[in-house]
């Protein structure tokens, strides 16, 4: 894995140096940068901008109007009740969601980018990439009739004389599916930097006497971390913002932030509310991807 | 953030704030003090040569290819539907008079004023809907779509929300919504997520609990919303869902997960279609229901069509059909012997021969507001219903 | 790393186990197809081809098909172009805050679903924009950005510069370099980025619900018919067509992306010294 040194840094030369050589440079990526840049300014961040100033609104009680001034009542109306636990439920969610797949995702990436031939790592990789292009919805609806009563899952436990599971429409259902959707998204960048590993730099570790076990700590995890975490984005901020997987398989418990969010907006008309719902997952995912990119997440994406 | 980020979202601030404005006006609609916008608008006065067109939001199986294709055929009006889950969803979709796209929405009354009121629908011409005469009487004109002799849609069809019981654990209809409150029930009840579902638990306590002075389930003040909201929080441990969509409800009858809960009559439907051993029944305190209108939008691009497609809507044997399809009533008086020859019984079944006095047993849905009968401001608006229903579910 | 037969054998057990996790619910969904009953319930009563042909004759479909397509088609080629030049414009130069653009751009992807739509939709309805294919192309476009500008950004950094500095050296002129260095290096890294965010827009569908108009995408016409499950094997037949559909290009696309990464490289660099 190369670091992130700029290549016009060591590449030098007499032409780097030449003053309209560095005019021309500046200008070609003020080219480059602009429409992409442009883009997000004007129609991501300003509807974000615009809506996040909302939540310092409220929703007048008798009229339904949106009063324009500020208060930070909405942000004490989601410290209380119900809210502390939906937000405490929705994080531990995503961190299970995402260590599950980390956990299912690394031998198999391992076995893809160390183990396997060309022919089976090129099978492998597509059997992942395939499932992406079954719908969304279908699959959690597939895994509601895996695991309800009735469904493949205790009929298999009773074939084979085992207790019924009844894993359906539970929290245990909802983390399932979670897993079951983001795991590609995990497997790919994981695979990414495995196999760009040199095999001499594994094979130095066993020379110079390390376990596998401490080649493993040592030197494959360290070098396969960026891939992990950007994997771990992915599965994070999808669990971190889904309702429609609560919404169909979860229980009696499972209100995530995602559906109180589209409750108050869409049920309750309530704006404000649901702007400063959104906050709480901006500020996660916010402190999550700085740390990440200190990590080096971003060059494995 | 780095550098140029930060400057730029400093100057968006500053012209955003004013801008915002807009866009929380459409979000919330009207309620206290009330006028409806467009009551002035000028109604269509003849209908003319279809657009070739036709934006519906609808409910999932308000525009089955059943009367959408026959229609299409007639009048060359392409029908293109968009199913909303939830009337907030209907609501919203419709922001800004149908966004210039949409034509007609199919709300039911819980959202029909805050449609009227926040000016998202326009008055209809009802003398150019030929079969509107045929509609049962308390149809034509009903509060919840029809203000000051203005009306702001044509009424399609109506139903109560029933329980819906396994018959193997009730070997006799249960006779009371209690079932569903009840702690022998752990685990295996089921209701719909939806703020409204404060109104049947309020409805049950109307009889239930008569100190509590409840006299119309969305009208309650402060300490009758908050005996509700108790009852429902310790009716919690019961449920082993709360339903979003009919065919969760379905999914939990089939798998007997669930033994008993509120439902619509097309989940009792499907699951007699699919021998689940299911039958429905309303308890002796009645029931809630809802009374769905096709509304005009205040910018509908397609106004012929709409018009095209509120006459064929309304007709006896589209009436029928989709009565039975969908397991509701009729509005069209007319449609009860059409329902019998499309299958056997089904007019008796789906109360479409009942009298007037059926229709009153039946709290209708409606938008809570803080304005109460009485006259008086102190009732709980539908605002404080969604937020309680987060903390119940939640 | 050496491996014990032990732990060969555990890890290719391994992957066996994820395989069937990944594709017993695949299975789910191609066998519902064939069954008779629209209430799902295991094992299968009565087996029947009868949604193949709805499913077919089904205008809807094909019309929600089709938009997918279209959309993705659309926002796939504009986050190429858009993601490349951001790409090219951050590898190349050096400026203040140039890191934050990593961090900018993923924020579409990174921020849930919800925001993102709810957010375009207050500033669409805001901007008097009437919301069609081309406000879910926009949305979409936003998100899938990141997918191509971190895959050719990375392959960037990894192509030594030493290369295109050859190139030129042996007097390629800029548009020849491009063409027959810098292309041929980042192919392999836009078609698999492509793929992904041709996949990620196909199957989206939180931001959808809120960017699209009176359209119906593919997803958004599956959460319809899944609401009151009279449709249900339709679905899945609808599901198990594009899967199938799908199969060939991906496939294709594990062979040009699947470990072969330094082959153009050096196709490409035979190619510039045999140039006249």
């Amino acid at each position: 894995m190369t670091t992130s040194v700029d290549p016009s840094t060591k590449s030098g030369g007499p032409r780097a140096l030449h003053s309209s050589a560095l005019a021309r440079s500046r200008w070609r990526t003020a080219f480059l940068l602009s429409p992409p840049l442009l883009w997000f300014l004007v129609i991501y961040l300003s509807s974000l901008v615009l809506m996040l100033i909302t939540s310092f609104w409220s929703v007048n009680n008798f009229t339904s109007q949106i009063t324009h001034q500020l208060t930070g009542s909405n942000f004490a109306q989601i410290s209380a009740g119900a809210y502390p636990t939906i937000i405490l439920r929705t994080f531990l969610l995503a961190a299970l969601v995402t260590v599950t797949d980390a956990v299912v995702a690394f031998p198999f990436a391992y076995v893809m980018a160390r183990l396997a031939g060309k022919r089976a790592q090129r099978l492998l990789l597509g059997a992942v990439l395939l499932p992406l292009w079954a719908s969304y919805l279908a699959k959690v609806y597939a895994w509601i009739s895996i695991l309800e009563k009735g469904g493949a899952l205790n009929w298999t436990f009773s074939k084979l004389g085992l207790p019924d599971p009844n894993l359906g429409f539970t929290n245990g259902a909802m983390w399932i599916a979670f897993c079951y959707i983001w795991l590609p998204y995990m497997i790919v960048p994981i695979y990414g930097a495995l196999e760009r590993i040199p095999s001499s730099l594994l094979d130095a570790s066993a020379d110079l006497g390390g376990s596998s076990w401490s080649t493993f700590r040592r030197v494959l995890l360290p070098l396969a971390l960026p891939g992990l975490l950007a994997g771990s984005i992915f599965t994070f901020s999808l669990t971190l913002g889904d309702y429609v997987t609560p919404l169909l398989i979860g229980g009696s418990n499972s209100t995530l932030i995602g559906n109180a969010i589209y409750e108050n907006l869409l049920n309750g008309g309530n704006l404000p509310l649901a702007a400063a719902l959104s906050i709480v997952p901006i500020v996660i995912m916010v402190v999550y991807l700085t740390i990440a990119k200190r990590l080096g997440a971003f060059e494995a994406l | 953030m780095g550098g140029v980020a930060r400057r730029t979202l400093v100057g968006l601030m500053a012209f955003s704030i004013g801008a915002l404005g807009i866009v929380a006006v459409t979000s919330g609609a009207g309620a206290a003090g009330l006028t409806a916008p467009m009551a002035g608008m000028k109604p269509l006065q003849t209908i003319g040569k279809g657009e070739g067109k036709l934006n519906l939001i609808a409910w999932e199986g308000y525009a089955t290819p059943q009367w959408v294709k026959p229609f299409e055929k007639a009048t060359g009006c392409q029908v293109n539907a968009k199913y909303a889950g939830s009337s907030g969803e209907m609501v919203s979709l419709m922001s800004n008079g149908g966004g210039h796209q949409y034509d007609l929405v199919s709300a039911s009354g819980d959202a029909d004023l805050r449609l009227i009121y926040g000016g998202d629908v326009k008055p209809v011409n009802i003398k150019l809907i030929a079969d509107w005469h045929q509609f049962r009487p308390f149809l034509k004109s009903p509060s919840f779509n029809t203000i000051n002799g203005v009306h702001y849609g044509v009424s399609l069809q109506f139903g109560p929300n029933v329980l819906l019981y396994s018959t193997k654990t009730f070997k006799s209809a249960p006779t009371s919504w209690s079932v569903l409150y009840s702690k022998k029930y752990t685990g295996q009840v089921t209701v719909p997520n939806n703020p409204i579902q404060i109104a049947d638990a309020a409805l049950y306590l109307q009889s239930a609990q008569p100190s509590l002075g409840i006299t119309d389930p969305y009208e309650l003040t402060q300490p009758q919303f908050s005996a509700t909201v108790k009852l429902l929080k310790s009716q919690k441990p019961l449920i082993a869902k709360y339903w979003n969509l009919a065919s969760d409800e379905i999914n939990l009858f089939q798998s007997k997960t669930v033994v008993a809960g509120a439902a619509w009559p097309y989940q009792t439907n499907t699951l007699k279609a699919n021998k689940a051993g299911v039958a429905d029944t309303i308890p002796k305190e009645g029931a809630t229901g809802w009374a769905d209108t096709w509304m005009l939008a205040t910018n509908a691009p397609d106004p012929n069509c709409a018009y095209k497609w509120m006459n064929w809507v309304s007709t006896p044997h589209v009436q029928a059909e989709q009565a039975i399809s969908f397991g509701e009533t009729p509005a069209n008086s007319l449609a009860c012997p059409i329902m019998n020859k499309l299958q056997a019984g089904s007019c008796n079944g789906y109360h479409a021969n009942q009298p007037d006095s059926y229709f009153k047993t039946i709290k209708f849905w409606k938008t809570p507001l803080s304005t109460c009968d009485n006259g008086k401001n102190d009732c709980v608006p539908y605002q404080q219903w969604t937020n309680a229903w987060t903390q119940i579910a939640g | 790393m050496r491996h014990s037969r032990l732990s060969r054998t555990a890890l290719w057990l391994w992957v066996a186990a994820v395989l069937f996790f990944l594709f017993a619910p695949i299975l789910t969904i191609v066998l519902f197809g064939f069954d008779k009953s629209n209430v799902e319930t295991w094992p299968i009563q009565h087996w029947t081809l009868h949604w193949y042909s709805v499913a077919w004759n089904d205008p809807q479909v094909r019309s929600a098909f089709a938009l997918s397509i279209k959309a993705a088609v659309a926002s796939t080629s504009l986050s190429i172009l858009l993601g490349s030049m951001a790409a090219f414009g951050v590898h190349k130069a050096r400026f203040f805050g140039r890191d934050s653009i990593s961090l900018l751009l993923i924020l579409p992807l990174a921020l849930p679903g919800i925001i993102t739509g709810v957010a375009l939709n207050s500033a669409f309805q805001w901007a008097g924009i009437t919301l069609s294919v081309w406000t879910i192309i926009v949305g979409h476009t936003t998100f899938c950005i990141v997918v191509i500008y971190n895959n050719v950004l990375a392959r960037l950094r990894r192509t030594s510069s030493t290369l295109l500095e050859a190139s030129a050296d042996l007097g390629a002129s800029s548009v020849q370099t491009f063409r027959l260095v810098t292309l041929p290096t980042i192919a392999t890294a836009l078609v698999s980025g492509a793929l992904l965010a041709f996949a990620l827009s196909f199957d989206e569908v939180i931001v959808t619900t809120f960017t699209a108009g009176a359209q119906n995408t593919l997803p958004i016409w599956i959460f319809g018919a899944i609401r009151l499950g009279q449709q249900l094997p339709e679905v899945n037949v609808v599901v198990t067509m594009v899967v199938l559909l799908m199969f060939i290009p991906i496939l294709i696309a594990a062979r040009l992306t699947g470990s072969d990464n330094f082959a153009p490289r050096v196709a490409a660099t035979r190619k510039v010294t045999t140039a006249p």
